[in-house]
C-alpha cells in the first residue's frame, strides 16, 4: 500500500507513517516542541536483585533469556568499540539461534565490523536498523532489501527518541571495557579500553533491561561509574569484547594529501582573519585527517598569539590533548576518545572530562552545549546552492554514512565545512542535495581548495573577511568551477519505495531515502 | 606480429582519477563499450559519449573497449583511449581537448624560479590541483618518473594536461627525455604553450643546439611566437666540468639545475645530508651560472616528511648562491619560497647600508661607514640586490626610502 506523503517545511516529500507508527513532518529549526512527560522505563524493585550485589550470569545467552528476549523487541548497543566491536553481532547470532524474529536493532552507530548482521536481516532475525548504515549495510538498505524501513537519527536525536518514547528499548546490551559484578562500568582499563562510554547513558537509564558485557571484571566498586550499576540487570563476563587495535587507532594521523592540507591551512587562515579564532575561543573538530590538520594549524596560531581556548569538545584526539597539555586549551569535554593519547589523557588529566552526548546533544536538554561552540568543523558528502547539507547518502544515491553528531553540531555559532570541491570526479556542491540532513540556514561557511563560500545569511562573516586576501567566492561560482573541471553530473534514479527516514534533531522527519533504481 | 589488443592507463585499488583502457579494434559488430566506474551513475553516459566521439574522430567503426575507471576526468579518458588507438592503427590525427584560455600566458627570463613542482607525467591524480599550491613553476615530467613502457602514453597525457589543467600562473614546464626520444617529446608539448623545457643529464652544449633547432622548427611550422626557455640539468661529472659551456649554450637558457642523485652515483659516492661530496659540484655550477648570467637551481630534497631538514637544506643552498630548488611535494613549496626570499634581518641590514651610502654620497664623502664598519662598493651592490629582490617579492615597498620616518633618516 503506498504511504501518504506530505511536503514538509524543508520542501521535501515525507510520509506521515513509518514502520506503522505515525511521524511528524519537519516544521523548521526549533519549531517542534513536544509536551507532556518523558517516557519512563518499567519500575524495578531492588529486593528482586541479589542481596550480595553479584549480578554476574554465565553467558550472554543466559542474560538475553533472563531479559525475556522475544519477537519484535528493540535491542540497543553502543559503538564505543567502533570497528573492533565483538558484542553487537554476537547478540544477533544468539537471537538467531534462539529463533527470535523481527528484532529492531537500535545502535548508536554501526561500523564495517557489523556487516555480518546482514545475515540476520536476511533470515528475519532483524526487521530493521534504526541507526547509522555504513558501507555494505547502506548498500543493502538502499537496494530495498531490508524488511522494515531504516530510521536515521543523530546522536542527540537518538536520545530525544528514547526520551519521547518513540523508541522503547527492551534490552540494552552494553559492552564495557571495565565493570564490577554490580554492573558499575567505565570505558577505561582492561585490554579493550575505549576511553569513555558517553553514548550508553540514555540506553541504560531508559531500557527495560540492561546487560553489561565486559572482559575486565574488577572488584566493586568500579570507579568512576560511567554506567551506574543501579540501572543494570545482568553482568556477563566474556573473553574479549573487542579487538583493541580496531577500537582506538593507536594514533590518529593528520592528512598527507596536499589538497586536504591546503584546505586545512585555508580554514585556519579563515578562522584567524574572520576573528572567529580569538582568546577564549571554544572549539570542536572531528578526527578526520583534515580536521586534525586544522587542529594543528589552529594550535600554532593560538601559541603564536598567546591565546587560550576556554574548552574544546571531543571526540578527542592527540592533537587536542596536545593543546590541553601545552596550555592552549583549558578543558576537554569529551564524548569519545579517538586515539590512545586521548584515552590516556582522560585517565590522567583532571581537566579532560567525560561529557556524554546525553547532555551535549540532546534536544530535550535544558540548554545546548553545541550552541556555545565558536568553531565547529564538520564534513558533508554534498552541499547545495542553499547551503543545505547531506551526510548520509552519496551523490549516486546510496546510503553510506550515519548522521553521527552532525545535525546536533549545526547549532554552533560558526559551522564550517572544509571539504574538497570534488572527490575524484564527483562534485560536492550540487543544485539540490540528494538527501537533506541539515538545513542551509545553519551552515555558515564552505571551505574548499579552490575557494571559500560564506552563507549570505552571515553578512557579518562576509564583512569580516573583506580585504583579507582570502579566496572568497559565491557557492554558485564554486559549483560552476567544479562542473567546468568534472562535467555536469547526471542524477541518480530512484523508485518510489522509501527505504530510510532521516529524522531531524527534534524527531520530525526532514527527508527520506528512496530505493535506488538499478540501471 | 601486429598487435591486436591495446592497453593504456592505470587501474588498481590505489589508483585515483585515472582509467585503464583495453581496446580491441575489429572488422564488424560496431562499437561495444564496457564501463566499470565508481562514477557510473553520475557520468556513465558522458563517458560513453566521449568514447563514441573519439572513435568517430579516428574513423573507427568496430571496436570492443573495456574501461576500468576510477574517476578520470574527460581529458584523461581521452588521452588513454587515444594512446590505445595509436598502438593499433597508424594515424596522424591528434584528438585535442580544448585549450584553457587561463593557460595562454608567457613568462620572462628573469622571473623567480625558487620553487618548481615535479609531477610524474603519467599520474593524472597529482596534476589536477597542482596549480593551487603556488609553485613558481610546475614540471610535467616525461623522464625518470615515468616507467619505460608508459613513456608513449605519458606524452599524450601530458599534452592533454597542458591544454586542460589550470596552471594558475605557474611557469609551464616539461622535462623531456634524453636523446632522440627527448627530441620527439618536443612535438607533443611545444605546440601547447610550454614556457620552459628541462633537459636532463646534460653533458655538452651540442644537445642543447639540437633541442633548440627542433623547437624552432616546431615553432616556425605552427607560427608560434612565445619564448620557450631552457633549463639544462647537470647530473654527471662530465656535465659539471662542462657547466659553463652548457650555461652559455643558448640565449634561451635561463637557468641551470643540478641533479645530485645521479651526480653522486656517477662519482660512486653516497649522497649525504651534509653534502660534502657535492660541495665542489654545487659551487662550480653556481659560479658557471652566475658567469653566464642565469639562475643556478639546486637539486630536490627527497625526504618529504622532514620539513625542518628541508629548511636547513634551503639555507645552505641559498648561502652557496643558488636561486631555487626543485620540489617533489607541494608542502615543500612554501618552505623553499620562504627560504630563498630575503629574511627580515637581511632586508633591515641592507636598508641601513643603502641609506648610509646615500647619505655619504649626499655629503660628497668617498668613504661610507656604518657604525664602526667601513662599507665597500661590493657590499653596497649586494645590499641593493637584496633590496631589489625584497621589492619584487612584495616584502618591501618600492618607495621604502620615502616611507621611513624622517628621524631615522
Amino acid at each position: 500500500m503506498p504511504t501518504k506523503t506530505v511536503i514538509n517545511a524543508a520542501g521535501r516529500s515525507v510520509p506521515l507513517e513509518i514502520n506503522g507508527q505515525p511521524v511528524v513532518p519537519y516544521k523548521g529549526v526549533g519549531k517542534h516542541k513536544p509536551e507532556g512527560r518523558k517516557y519512563s522505563p518499567p519500575i524495578p524493585t531492588c529486593s528482586d536483585y541479589p542481596e550480595d550485589g553479584n549480578k554476574v550470569v554465565n553467558s550472554l545467552e543466559e542474560a538475553l533469556r533472563k531479559c525475556g528476549i522475544g519477537d519484535g523487541m528493540t535491542i540497543s548497543t553502543h559503538h564505543h568499540l567502533r570497528d573492533g566491536d565483538l558484542v553487537s553481532n554476537k547478540v544477533f547470532e544468539l537471537a538467531s539461534a534462539m529463533g527470535v524474529k523481527d528484532l529492531i536493532w537500535f545502535p548508536s552507530a554501526s561500523f564495517p565490523c557489523n556487516d555480518p548482521v546482514i545475515n540476520y536481516l536476511d533470515n528475519g532475525t532483524i526487521n530493521r536498523i534504526e541507526g547509522s548504515m555504513n558501507g555494505p549495510l547502506g548498500r543493502y538498505v538502499s537496494e530495498g532489501r531490508m524488511k522494515g524501513t531504516a530510521v536515521l537519527r543523530s546522536h542527540g536525536g537518538r536520545v530525544q527518541a528514547i526520551q519521547d518514547g518513540e523508541v522503547r528499548i527492551d534490552i540494552a546490551v552494553l559492552a564495557a571495557p571495565t565493570a564490577d559484578s554490580f554492573g558499575n562500568a567505565k570505558g577505561t582499563g582492561g585490554t579493550s579500553a575505549c576511553g569513555v562510554l558517553g553514548y550508553a547513558k540514555a540506553d541504560y537509564m531508559y531500557a527495560s533491561k540492561v546487560v553489561v558485557v565486559t572482559d575486565n571484571l574488577v572488584d566493586l566498586p568500579c570507579v568512576p561509574m560511567e554506567i551506574e550499576g543501579n540501572y543494570v540487570d545482568y553482568v556477563v563476563v566474556v573473553d574479549k569484547i573487542g579487538i583493541p587495535e580496531k577500537i582506538v587507532s593507536g594514533t590518529t594521523q593528520i592528512t598527507k594529501s596536499p589538497d586536504r592540507l591546503l584546505i586545512a591551512e585555508l580554514t585556519a587562515s579563515f578562522l584567524e582573519k574572520s576573528g572567529i579564532l580569538k582568546d577564549g575561543v571554544t572549539i570542536q573538530a572531528g578526527a578526520g585527517g583534515t580536521s586534525l590538520a586544522i587542529a594543528v594549524f589552529v594550535h600554532e596560531i593560538l601559541k603564536n598569539k598567546r591565546w587560550k581556548s576556554k574548552f574544546g569538545f571531543g571526540g578527542s584526539t592527540k592533537y587536542m590533548v596536545k593543546m590541553l597539555e601545552e596550555g592552549q586549551m583549558g578543558f576537554i569535554l569529551d564524548a569519545q576518545a579517538f586515539d590512545l593519547d586521548s584515552v590516556k589523557s582522560i585517565e590522567n588529566n583532571p581537566n579532560h572530562v567525560p561529557y556524554p552526548v546525553f547532555n551535549a546533544y540532546n534536544y530535550h536538554s535544558k540548554g545546548n552545549l553545541t550552541s556555545l561552540m565558536d568553531i565547529m568543523i564538520l564534513g558533508a558528502t554534498e552541499v547545495d546552492l542553499n547551503f543545505n547539507g547531506n551526510v548520509v547518502t552519496h551523490s549516486d544515491g546510496y546510503l553510506l554514512h550515519g548522521i553521527g553528531g552532525w545535525q546536533n553540531c549545526l547549532h554552533a555559532r560558526n559551522v564550517i565545512l572544509p571539504i574538497p570541491l570534488f572527490r575524484d570526479r564527483i562534485p560536492v556542491i550540487v543544485d539540490e542535495v540528494t538527501t537533506l540532513c541539515g538545513p542551509g540556514e545553519l551552515i555558515d561557511v564552505i571551505i574548499t581548495e579552490r575557494g571559500i563560500a560564506i552563507n549570505p545569511l552571515r553578512q557579518d562573516l562576509i564583512e569580516s573577511v573583506k580585504g583579507s586576501g582570502l579566496p572568497i567566492k559565491t557557492i554558485k561560482e564554486l559549483k560552476d568551477e567544479a562542473e567546468k573541471i568534472c562535467g555536469i553530473p547526471e542524477k541518480p534514479q530512484f523508485e518510489d519505495e522509501i527505504v530510510a527516514a532521516v529524522k531531524w534533531v527534534d524527531g520530525t522527519v526532514i527527508d527520506v531515502v528512496r530505493k535506488i533504481k538499478v540501471r | 606480429m601486429k598487435k591486436s589488443v591495446a592497453i593504456a592507463g592505470n587501474s588498481g585499488p590505489k589508483v585515483r582519477s585515472d582509467c585503464e583502457i583495453v581496446l580491441e579494434i575489429g572488422s564488424g559488430g560496431g562499437i561495444i563499450i564496457e564501463l566499470i566506474s565508481k562514477v557510473k551513475v553520475l557520468y556513465g553516459e558522458s563517458i560513453k559519449n566521449l568514447v563514441a566521439e573519439i572513435f568517430d574522430f579516428f574513423g573507427i567503426k568496430h571496436a570492443v573497449v573495456k574501461i576500468n575507471d576510477s574517476g578520470a576526468l574527460p581529458f584523461v579518458i581521452a588521452a588513454r583511449l587515444e594512446s590505445a588507438v595509436k598502438q593499433l592503427i597508424k594515424t596522424d590525427l591528434d584528438y585535442l581537448p580544448g585549450f584553457l584560455k587561463e593557460n595562454s600566458y608567457s613568462t620572462t627570463r628573469d622571473r623567480f624560479r625558487f620553487s618548481r613542482l615535479y609531477l610524474p607525467g603519467n599520474t593524472p591524480g597529482l596534476m589536477i590541483n597542482a596549480g593551487l599550491h603556488s609553485a613558481d613553476g610546475i614540471i610535467l615530467d616525461l623522464e625518470d618518473s615515468v616507467a619505460p613502457e608508459k613513456k608513449d602514453e605519458a606524452r599524450i597525457l601530458v599534452r592533454n594536461a597542458l591544454r586542460q589543467i589550470n596552471f594558475c600562473g605557474a611557469e609551464r614546464m616539461v622535462r623531456i627525455n634524453q636523446g632522440e626520444r627527448g627530441l620527439e617529446d618536443l612535438h607533443f608539448v611545444i605546440p601547447h604553450n610550454v614556457n620552459l623545457v628541462l633537459l636532463p643529464k646534460c653533458e655538452s652544449s651540442e644537445y642543447i643546439k639540437q633541442v633548440e633547432n627542433e623547437i624552432e622548427g616546431i615553432k616556425s611550422k605552427l607560427n608560434l611566437k612565445d619564448h620557450v626557455f631552457l633549463m639544462p640539468i647537470i647530473e654527471s661529472a662530465l656535465g659539471i666540468e662542462n657547466s659553463f659551456e652548457i650555461a652559455r649554450g643558448s640565449e634561451n637558457i635561463v637557468a641551470v639545475a643540478i641533479g645530485l642523485e645521479d651526480y653522486t652515483a656517477d662519482l660512486g659516492v653516497s649522497r649525504t645530508a651534509e653534502g660534502k661530496e657535492s660541495f665542489y659540484a654545487r659551487t662550480r655550477l653556481v659560479v658557471a651560472a652566475k658567469a653566464a648570467g642565469i639562475q643556478p637551481i639546486d637539486s630536490v630534497f627527497s625526504d618529504v616528511t622532514d620539513m625542518e631538514a628541508l629548511k636547513q637544506n634551503v639555507l645552505v643552498s641559498k648561502s652557496l648562491g643558488f636561486e631555487g630548488m626543485g620540489c617533489i611535494h607541494p608542502r615543500q613549496i612554501p618552505i623553499i619560497k620562504q627560504g630563498f626570499a630575503p629574511d627580515g634581518n637581511e632586508i633591515e641590514k641592507s636598508k641601513k647600508i643603502i641609506l648610509a651610502f646615500e647619505a655619504a654620497k649626499l655629503k660628497g664623502l668617498g668613504v661610507v661607514a656604518l657604525g664602526s664598519k667601513m662599507i665597500d662598493p661590493p657590499v653596497v651592490a649586494r645590499a641593493q640586490k637584496i633590496i631589489d629582490l625584497a621589492v619584487r617579492l612584495d616584502l618591501l615597498s618600492s618607495d621604502w626610502m620615502n616611507e621611513i620616518p624622517p628621524v631615522e633618516k
